[in-house]
């Protein structure tokens, strides 16, 4: 699509707050999907404010890249914090971890998503 | 902290199972318009820097290289209570590959939009699917219904392989890109069948 010069939409520079990193302990697809646990909506209130915003909007199931969209927090950024958030038992997520997933998905899962697709 | 699976939790039910397709094409081929006629949320944008390849380098401290990012359309679909069908429209050019090897991977395959009057824009993604063994299949935009050359030509012209389904397609109607992605699910499931 189109390269666009980075908006100053965060007030410090985006890796700042993983301190640095590029990559979490829990290493996750892009797409994989997260809920907040009853840990993360019960102390929510401590963290960061990026972090609360996360819990405030996983509270439906949304994936990383929703994350990323929604807050506005660059894919990798959003990738690190919610890598950190799922270890940490804030949030919850149903996805093998992304170095399992180079294989593409099996027989099964692709027939409920033919017939989801049929059936819209 | 460690998270004890055991913690009670008070959500009931499964998070859903995310899957995904990829639609590649050339610029202002109408990937979002695809995404966007079928994605039950208005497709969403998100930035990616073009830094991401230099994986485990401290971007933080190379003041300057992440002055570029490229933005990603995405679309969701809930395919019942427990699966999201997500699709990620990305720019064609070979220097977003670094982007499509984390894009791919585990995706049920590719949608290449094909502009007939500007061919030359999907090569680079016909390649790149080809070579590593990803589900695709070849769809032609039709622009207000008409298409410069017939799929027979498409076909010879980009070398794509008799066994790639190749279809017309309209991307701003639903029941269009519907059929697209489902001639592609059906695809890789054919594939997915085959013996190794």
């Amino acid at each position: 699509m189109n390269e666009t010069p980075r908006e100053d939409r965060l007030r410090v520079r985006p890796y700042a707050l993983t301190g640095g990193r590029v990559r979490s302990s829990t290493e996750l697809a892009l797409e994989t999907i997260v809920r907040v646990t009853s840990r993360g909506e019960t102390n929510s209130h401590e963290l960061a404010t990026e972090r609360r915003q996360i819990c405030e909007l996983c509270s439906d199931p949304t994936s990383i890249v929703e994350v990323s969209a929604h807050l506005r927090l660059p894919l990798g950024v959003a990738r690190v914090l919610v890598g950190d958030m799922v270890t940490d038992g804030f949030l919850d997520c149903n996805a093998t971890p992304a170095a399992d997933q180079d294989s593409r998905p099996d027989l099964r899962l692709l027939e409920r998503v033919l017939d989801g697709l049929q059936a819209l | 902290m460690v998270f004890k699976r055991s913690e009670p939790a008070r959500k009931s039910g499964a998070v859903p199972i995310p899957v995904k397709i990829v639609v590649a094409g050339g610029y202002a081929v109408g990937k979002t318009t695809f995404v966007g006629s079928i994605s039950e949320i208005e497709p969403l944008t998100t930035e990616a820097a073009l830094t991401t390849h230099s994986q485990g380098v401290d971007i933080a401290g190379e003041a300057g290289k992440t002055s570029t990012t490229v933005a990603m359309d995405f679309g969701r679909i809930s395919l019942g209570d427990d699966l999201i069908l997500y699709l990620f429209g990305t720019p064609g050019q070979d220097r977003f590959h670094f982007m499509w090897d984390d894009l791919v991977r585990g995706a049920i395959g590719a949608v290449v939009l094909v502009d007939t009057s500007r061919l030359e824009d999907c090569f680079s993604a016909v390649d790149y699917f080809e070579s590593a063994g990803i589900p695709f299949v070849v769809a032609v935009n039709a622009f207000f219904g008409r298409i410069h050359h017939s799929l027979d030509d498409v076909r010879d012209a980009l070398a794509i392989p008799a066994s790639v389904p190749m279809m017309v397609t309209d991307a701003r109607d639903r029941a269009a890109t519907k059929s697209t992605l489902l001639e592609l699910v059906q695809h890789a499931l054919t594939r997915a069948s085959a013996p190794a």
